[in-house]
């Protein structure tokens, strides 16, 4: 049996399981699942039943909360105290933190049971979830397909019901992207909402985590729990805290859905398209009205993305030097003998220092993660700072400028969240450009540090699910919510499970 | 050929704030290896800065300090390089917009004032240590360290010679301590120094291509570096080679300077806006606030000591030499010594006794007010100045205030008009030749005459009162 957050909750709440019980549970389908899709990178039984006997307590002594004993997983990019937490990447593998992030902090203090660590592109950095140390995840709905990525492991687990929920992060589509993939509800809040302290840092002016989830209102529960200031992070917003779920019950009436027109052109599939015209006739039943706007430089969004993600990921990156935890070459005398006993030149010798960098990162980093700390440090470097990095946050200014003129004709902007539905694995492994020119629909968000959600609206090519994505204006998250519940108030898309 | 040396400093100085300039950890000196790291300050995966104030408020008070222009709107940057001490592979600094533009500060070299412009000071953290001494064929790495704050100030190249550029770093030093945002340490490293030397024939406008000395924690240390860098770069240019831009370190045992980097070696520093940190804003408010709580500055305080004490420019500018200094001298006048008087043993007596035991004058055995009551001794006549010397250095020993001394040491001056005439007579009688000598015209006799009475006195004689009744009794 499994659950949505809210029915695992009302079910604490009668007293009808346990936390230890679902987290049992749970495990079991992890455990079960875990070959097939290999959507968690680390499972801690006794960690995890330790948290599920810790709720169990809290609610006989009286002291419950709405989700306590609740379990969820968490994405592997947020620090977890006891927890290993890779990234994705060799880089981490034997990494406990010894703190917890912000996040966790707040799920942990809610009462939310960790069920594991789930899969994800390393270091947040792809779109299929290829790209993890650890092995692809699989799409529960085709293991030919993607999950998407990054956090195809959190989506992957939502789908396949290994967990009702799951924190995620989105830097450039990250939660959207294969919350479509695999048929599951995701939020990208507006930048700020959400704490990024201890979330490693991809690209810090662009990552936010947030929840996946199978419904909107769950989606709600876990934004109730993960947002909120917090002084740790400098770019966190102080604002007064929110209830996500106080307009879920609100009536569509009136509301102005904005069609971008570049965002419904050539390159998008055909059946992504009539699965999202068809949902937005779904939306024009509740009420809402649809009206066509532009968003004119949309396309600009893929190299403006491409240059600012990879010029701050090369920064935040330079922690990982063997020098205090992480990966640590065992090679490194060696290749300094060697590379030294090779060099032409003077100046091609390396000192025993620069051997260990070079091939702890040489060995640490999968190939993705050293295109975009190449891409990045070329960008900043001297003589090309003006005419990559520095042209970027202009479009990207742009950008925004475009989306609040959109904004002044609708309340919420319908996008598709990819331009297919998921791909085949492999599939785009040599390509690197195309699987960047897959994400043209989601980046623009991020740049923006706009609010988004994803949520199931149909299925395409070969039974894999299509995902709308809702766009909101900043801080609109309660209104993003409050459309996608009123749409799976009126279908079933969401209650699709995937057969295991 | 006749040269110009043209020299431009960086220092960086250590802002004295309790915690670090982006975490929380302490920034105490000397502790056990890495009992001052936090998560932060070793960069774990996901940690992330977040602004002391303490030290932008430093920074404010340094910029007004100066009359430099203080951004409303700062940018934090990051500089980025590869080194085990520096543990999140960059260095969080100010680059494009710094807080501080602008400001001058006066030297005196000789009796000359000078003017030097700063370019600029921004805020920056201190990387760690690499340390390598304890460690066979491994290096440790203590980031205790890491993350303390850090101004960096920047001269513009207008210093002629390495006297006019130590005269401003001791300026910049007594300004930084006087205004209370460094603890001006220089063994534990709190205000280093580099220093930018070319020189060029005179008269030339161009600057000539300049090599950076890196690091140098003495005001004597700065002078050999200087002066060995200028001679080695003449006769460079002199033997006919190119001075080629470098960073070199000065090395105090051979007293040479050695390169470390040339340019072709320099980093790429991908500097960009720390994505971490807002932009630093500074309201009005904030400033005016800081200004109103700004100490009185040094040269403020000099102006005001020739105008309300009446002492000569000179004194003023040796009692405002420290903070401690000029509020030692306050207090002595305000417990009722004379000005100058004070000046003169203040600058005399007690800074040579200070200088010899190497003490601070805060640490003075005796204080102020003590210094003052002895002062007020010699202003109503009770001893005379010769007297008072000994009676200092009995309280300098016991701690015994200067009454007291001179109780139990019977050294009050005799003022008492019979009993001089008394000794005068005596002393006349005596020296009936040097009387005839005096009366024969010899001025100097009289002195003679005046020392055998103090003599015959024990010296607790009134001089003046001896002057005028010996004055009087030689008709």
């Amino acid at each position: 049996m499994t659950y949505t957050l809210k029915q695992a909750a009302d079910l604490l709440a009668a007293g009808k399981t346990s936390a230890v019980e679902l987290a049992s549970d749970y495990l079991a389908r992890i455990e079960a699942a875990q070959g097939a899709l290999n959507a968690f990178i680390t499972v801690d039984r006794e960690l995890t039943l330790a948290m599920a006997r810790k709720a169990d307590a809290s609610r006989a002594a009286g002291n419950a909360g709405l989700l306590t004993g609740v379990p969820i997983a968490h994405k592997d990019i947020f620090c977890a105290e006891g927890w290993k937490t890779t990234c994705g990447s060799k880089m981490l593998e034997h990494f406990v933190s010894p703190y917890d992030a912000g996040v966790v902090e707040r799920c942990t203090a809610a009462g939310l049971v960790t069920l594991g660590r789930t899969n994800m592109d390393e270091f947040a950095m792809g779109s299929s979830n290829e790209n993890s140390a650890y092995g692809a995840v699989r799409n529960p709905w085709d293991r030919d397909a993607v999950p998407g990525g990054s956090s195809g492991g959190s989506a992957a687990a939502v789908a396949a019901r290994l967990a009702p929920a799951a924190t995620a992060t989105d830097t450039g589509g990250s939660i959207r992207q294969p919350a479509a993939f695999c048929g599951v509800t995701g939020l990208k809040p507006t930048y700020g909402v959400v704490s990024r302290y201890g979330m490693v840092a991809y690209a810090s002016s662009l990552d936010q985590g947030g929840p996946i989830a199978q419904t909107a209102e769950d989606c709600a529960l876990m934004l109730n729990v993960m947002a909120g200031h917090d002084v740790r992070d400098s770019t966190s917003l102080e604002m007064a805290k929110e209830d996500y779920s106080r307009d879920l019950n609100q009536p569509l009436k009136g509301l102005r859905i904005g069609m971008p027109r570049e965002y419904f052109g050539a390159g998008l599939a055909a059946d992504v398209a009539a699965a999202i015209e068809s949902a937005l006739a779904e939306y024009r039943k509740l009420g809402a009205e649809v009206v066509e706007i532009s968003l004119p430089r949309t396309e600009l969004a893929i190299p403006a993305y491409y240059v600012i993600a990879p010029a701050e990921a090369s920064s935040n990156l330079s922690r990982f030097d063997g020098v205090r935890y992480g990966h640590r070459s065992q090679n490194y005398e060696a290749y300094f003998e060697e590379h030294n006993k090779e060099a032409k030149e003077e100046k091609e010798k390396v000192t025993l220092l620069e051997a260990m960098y070079e091939t702890s990162r040489a060995e640490g980093f999968g190939w993705e993660v050293k295109r975009r700390i190449l891409t990045g440090a070329y960008v900043l470097s001297h003589g090309y700072y003006d005419a990559y990095y520095l042209k970027a946050q202009k479009v990207r200014r742009l950008l925004s400028e475009d989306f609040q003129a959109g904004f002044g004709q609708c309340d919420l902007i319908a996008a598709p969240a990819a331009p297919t539905v998921a791909w085949n694995l492999g599939e785009k492994g040599d390509d690197p450009i195309a699987m960047y020119l897959a994400d043209i629909y989601t980046l623009g968000v991020n740049l923006a540090g706009l609010p988004g959600i994803a949520h199931p609206v149909g299925f395409g090519a070969n039974g894999r699910p299509v995902g709308l994505q809702l766009i909101g204006n900043y801080f609109s998250e309660a209104r993003l919510l409050n459309a996608a519940h009123q749409f799976q108030q009126a279908t079933d898309w969401h209650t699709r499970a995937p057969a295991l | 050929m006749q040269w110009e040396v043209v020299i431009g400093l960086e220092i960086h100085t250590q802002l004295s704030t309790q915690s670090k300039i982006f975490s929380a950890s302490s920034t105490r000196f000397g502790n056990e290896p890495n009992t001052q790291a936090s998560a932060v300050d070793i960069a774990l995966p996901g940690v992330l800065p977040v602004m002391n104030r303490a030290a932008v408020e430093k920074a404010i008070q340094f910029g007004l300090a100066i009359g430099a222009k203080i951004n409303r709107k700062s940018i934090f940057a990051r500089k980025n390089y590869f080194y085990p001490d520096l543990p999140k592979g960059y260095q969080i600094s100010q680059f494009e917009v710094p807080v501080v533009e602008g400001g001058q500060v006066t030297i005196r070299v000789g009796d000359q004032d000078k003017v030097i412009n700063l370019t600029r000071a921004h805020l920056e953290e201190d990387a760690g240590k690499s340390v390598h001494e304890d460690f066979h064929g491994m290096s440790g790495i203590d980031l205790n360290r890491a993350g303390t704050p850090l101004l960096e100030i920047v001269s513009e190249p207008e210093m002629r010679s390495a006297a006019e550029a130590i005269a401003y770093a001791k300026a910049l030093h007594s300004l930084v301590t006087w205004i209370g945002i460094c603890d001006g340490n220089m063994q534990e490293g709190s205000f280093r120094c580099d220093v930018n030397v070319s020189v060029r024939p005179l008269g030339q406008k161009e600057f000539g291509t300049r090599r950076e000395i890196k690091n140098l924690n003495s005001f004597k240390f700065m002078e050999q570096a200087i002066k060995y860098e200028v001679q080695w770069q003449i006769e460079q240019i002199e033997d006919g080679h190119k001075i080629q831009q470098a960073t070199v370190l000065f090395d105090p045992d051979s007293g040479q300077t050695r390169m470390m980097r040339s340019k072709e070696d320099a980093h790429d520093y991908r500097y960009f806006p720390d994505p971490d940190l807002p932009p630093l804003v500074i309201d009005e408010a904030w400033i005016e606030r800081v200004r109103s709580e700004l100490p009185e500055l040094p040269e403020a305080m000099q102006a005001r000591f020739q105008s309300q004490y009446g002492i000569p420019a000179y004194d003023a500018a040796t009692l405002t030499s420290s903070k401690a200094m000029a509020s030692y001298y306050e207090a002595t006048v305000a417990a009722g010594a004379d000005a100058k008087l004070a000046s003169n043993w203040i600058m005399g007596e007690i800074s040579a006794t200070l200088n010899r035991e190497e003490r601070d004058i805060a640490d003075s055995p005796v204080a102020a007010d003590a210094l003052a009551l002895l002062i007020r001794r010699v202003m109503d006549g009770t001893i005379n100045n010769k007297t008072a010397k000994d009676v200092l250095k009995k309280m300098w020993e016991a701690g015994d205030s200067a009454d007291a001394i001179i109780e139990r040491d019977g050294l009050k001056q005799e003022s008492d008009t019979g009993a001089i005439e008394a000794i005068i007579d005596e002393v006349l009688a005596a020296n009936a030749a040097m009387v005839e000598e005096y009366k024969s015209g010899k001025e100097k006799a009289f002195n003679a005459l005046v020392g055998q009475c103090m003599k015959a006195s024990k010296g607790k004689a009134n001089p003046a009162q001896v002057n005028e009744v010996l004055k009087r009794k030689l008709g």
